[in-house]
């Protein structure tokens, strides 16, 4: 810091500190980078998410094939490599005839969007109520805290099968079940983390210095909250996709004939002896995504909030 | 040292300040007793005055200057504030919303320099803080420059103010503890144990700062401790409390040379003297502090005290004036000769 030494006119003092702000930035930026670098697993992970999302964005552009009308007389084509099969279907095609490679890759689309949605939708949801509740306490917060605990005494699938069998199937239905109980994990997160952070002399400075309530609770407090909430949003992220996958392949979620990976290993169900392929590949490509998701998510823990570490 | 004060107006004035902490047990949470933090405590403190505010642990001097700056609400009494208008006003009767356009006038500076900065704020925001939320101080460039100008004024340099509290030591954080209170030009300023939490060689430079500031700002102090080497340097004037009341109140020359109360004079007898060759005569007090939940009958003291008579036991001596501005609860006041900090004068003569 004592290599420039600060100008003296205001404005060019003014710039000064913003190039200062900028490297600050830039050097906040490759710590992150560095300690990162500790985690290869969660690199690789990174650049397995960066595809998967790729994929699903640039989908029409890199596949060939319809993914919902299929022919015929292309019905259970095998893998490139096996007896039989071409290179034009590279990894086979289903009961219907349709090219299993280009409806994972539009499959990526659904799993995609809705394990954004139903996360983003459980941290608005969780982390107001869950702010709200660990600041002001009292009645609300009993109230909302006896609505989680009972959420949390379903077991998860249980309680969505019932939630989508009750409002029937669709896209909006199946975000409206997953977050209906996904909200209760970042609200026990956020209102245990407010009532720590509540206690803090730095936020008793804030209210003597004539902070309101509202700016305590956005400017002084969640920002120490939000890497813990980036964390677990990232953690969560992967298990609403298996969800959704679990969803749809009850039926209950997607419906055909939009391309979702929980329906795709539903439909090759009854033909696993003989057509392998048509449950194995969307199948994997759950797997895939997942563990990235997860690994990533472990890696960023790490980095930012070593005390939600498990040992 | 108190003549220099006394055409001056109050700035604060604080007449039967209460603070009851109720004890909650069972199921149904019902209250079972009281804490008495802050048990009728009356002072006032005038312009450009520095009221040092000491005791042991425990007996609400802390609890007694956050109430005043309503961190904590009170139970009971009156905090008169004389505002920059010249107005009086109750801070007690006040709500939270108006107090909020007063909270500008009045500062805190807390004890643990590492608890009170928030550690995702960078130092411009931290200090910055007030200016946007109370100044409204859109302008980023012009809170930046207001920033600039404190951090100078506390000795610390401009360009550290994009780094995050974690850089920086203690009696560093503390100036900018000090920096955040000076954003809005305060002009009573609460110091609960500021240096407690330094080291000894950084507890004189921000002592050194906050007196400097003092007389360029021209703030009131009212300064919580319990180091009384820190207290005697700093204090125009002095409170000593016990369980809750102030038991002695004077200027800093009278309480640490010729306290009135048994407790004073303990308390001044175990502040250890810079000379090895002085043998302090200490007074030792017998027994712990009684809890406030469940104080002794009559005079708070007279269970440790070695002068109690019976009557200790069962009447409350109140607050008695015994010399110009030196007060007193002890009902023997007038009759005991107590013994204080020794002189300089009087080391070197011995």
């Amino acid at each position: 810091m004592t290599t420039t030494p600060a100008p003296t006119s205001s404005w060019a003092r003014a710039r000064h500190l913003w190039g200062l702000r900028w490297r600050m930035m830039r050097r906040n930026w490759s710590e992150f980078a560095h300690q990162m670098r500790k985690h290869p697993l969660a690199i690789i992970a990174a650049v397995v998410i960066l595809l998967y999302i790729l994929a699903a964005i640039f989908a029409p552009a890199i596949t060939v094939h319809d993914p919902t009308r299929g022919s015929l007389r292309t019905r259970f084509e095998p893998p490139f490599w096996m007896e039989g099969g071409s290179t034009e279907f590279l990894l086979g095609t289903d009961d219907q005839g349709r090219d299993i490679l280009t409806r994972i890759i539009y499959g990526a689309r659904v799993s995609l969007l809705v394990g954004v949605i139903a996360v983003g939708v459980s941290v608005l949801v969780g982390l107001t109520l869950g702010a709200l509740a660990g600041f002001y306490r009292g009645r609300f917060d009993t109230i909302v805290s006896r609505a989680a605990d009972l959420l949390l005494a379903f077991p998860f699938l249980i309680f969505a099968i019932g939630v989508m069998a009750f409002l029937g199937p669709g896209f909006g239905n199946l975000i409206l079940a997953l977050t209906f109980k996904g909200w209760v994990e970042f609200f026990r997160l956020v209102r245990g983390e407010m009532m720590a952070e509540k206690t803090k002399e730095y936020v008793e400075a804030a209210r003597v210095s004539g902070m309101g309530k509202v700016a305590i609770i956005t400017r002084e407090i969640l920002p120490n909250i939000m890497q813990a909430v980036f964390v677990l949003a990232t953690l969560r992220m992967g298990y609403m996709i298996i969800m959704e996958a679990s969803l749809s392949f009850l039926g209950l979620g997607i419906q055909p004939p939009t391309p979702a990976w929980g329906s795709m290993v539903a439909s090759g169900r009854d033909y696993l002896l003989t057509a392998w392929w048509v449950s194995t590949f969307p199948g994997l490509a759950i797997v895939g995504l997942v563990l990235a998701i997860n690994l990533f998510g472990e890696g960023l823990r790490d980095v930012l909030d070593p005390r939600l570490k498990i040992e | 040292m108190s003549d220099k004060f006394s055409n001056k107006p109050y700035l604060l004035e604080v007449r039967h300040l209460k603070k009851y902490f109720p004890i909650r047990a069972g199921f149904f949470r019902r209250i079972v007793g009281q804490v008495r933090a802050v048990d009728d405590v009356s002072f006032a403190i005038r312009e450009g005055e520095t009221l040092g505010l000491v005791g042991e642990s425990g007996c609400g001097k802390t609890t007694t200057a956050r109430t005043i700056l309503r961190a904590i609400d009170p139970t009971e009494g009156q905090i008169l504030f004389r505002t920059a208008q010249n107005e009086v006003v109750d801070l007690a009767a006040l709500s939270e919303k108006e107090i909020r356009p007063l909270r500008r006038d009045m500062q805190m500076i807390f004890q643990d320099p590492f608890a009170s900065l928030n550690p995702r704020m960078n130092i411009l925001d931290i200090v910055g803080e007030p200016l946007l939320v109370i100044e409204k101080m859109k302008d980023r460039k012009q809170r930046m420059e207001r920033v600039a100008e404190l951090l100078e004024l506390v000795g610390l340099r401009p360009e550290y103010m994009q780094r995050f509290p974690h850089a920086f030591s203690g009696g560093q954080r503390q100036r900018i503890v000090i920096a955040r209170a000076l954003a809005l030009n305060p002009r009573l300023v609460v110091a609960d144990e500021p240096v407690s939490a330094l080291d000894v060689s950084v507890q004189a430079q921000v002592l050194n700062l906050m007196k400097d500031l003092q007389e360029k700002l021209g703030l009131t102090y009212l300064f919580v401790a319990h180091d009384l080497s820190v207290v005697k340097h700093f204090c125009d004037r002095i409170n000593v409390m016990y369980v809750g009341k102030i038991v002695e109140s004077g200027p800093t020359d009278a309480i640490f040379f010729h306290p009135r109360h048994p407790y004073t004079s303990a308390l001044m007898s175990a502040a250890p003297i810079a000379n090895p060759r002085i043998r302090a005569k200490i007074v030792p007090l017998e027994g712990d502090v009684p809890s406030p939940a469940n104080p002794p009958s009559g005079c708070y003291f007279h269970p440790r005290c070695p002068y109690a008579e019976e009557k200790c036991a069962k009447e409350t001596p109140q607050l008695e004036e015994i010399a110009p501005d030196h007060l007193v609860r002890c009902h023997y006041a007038h009759e005991l000769t107590l013994q204080g900090v020794a002189k300089p004068q009087e080391i070197i003569a011995s």
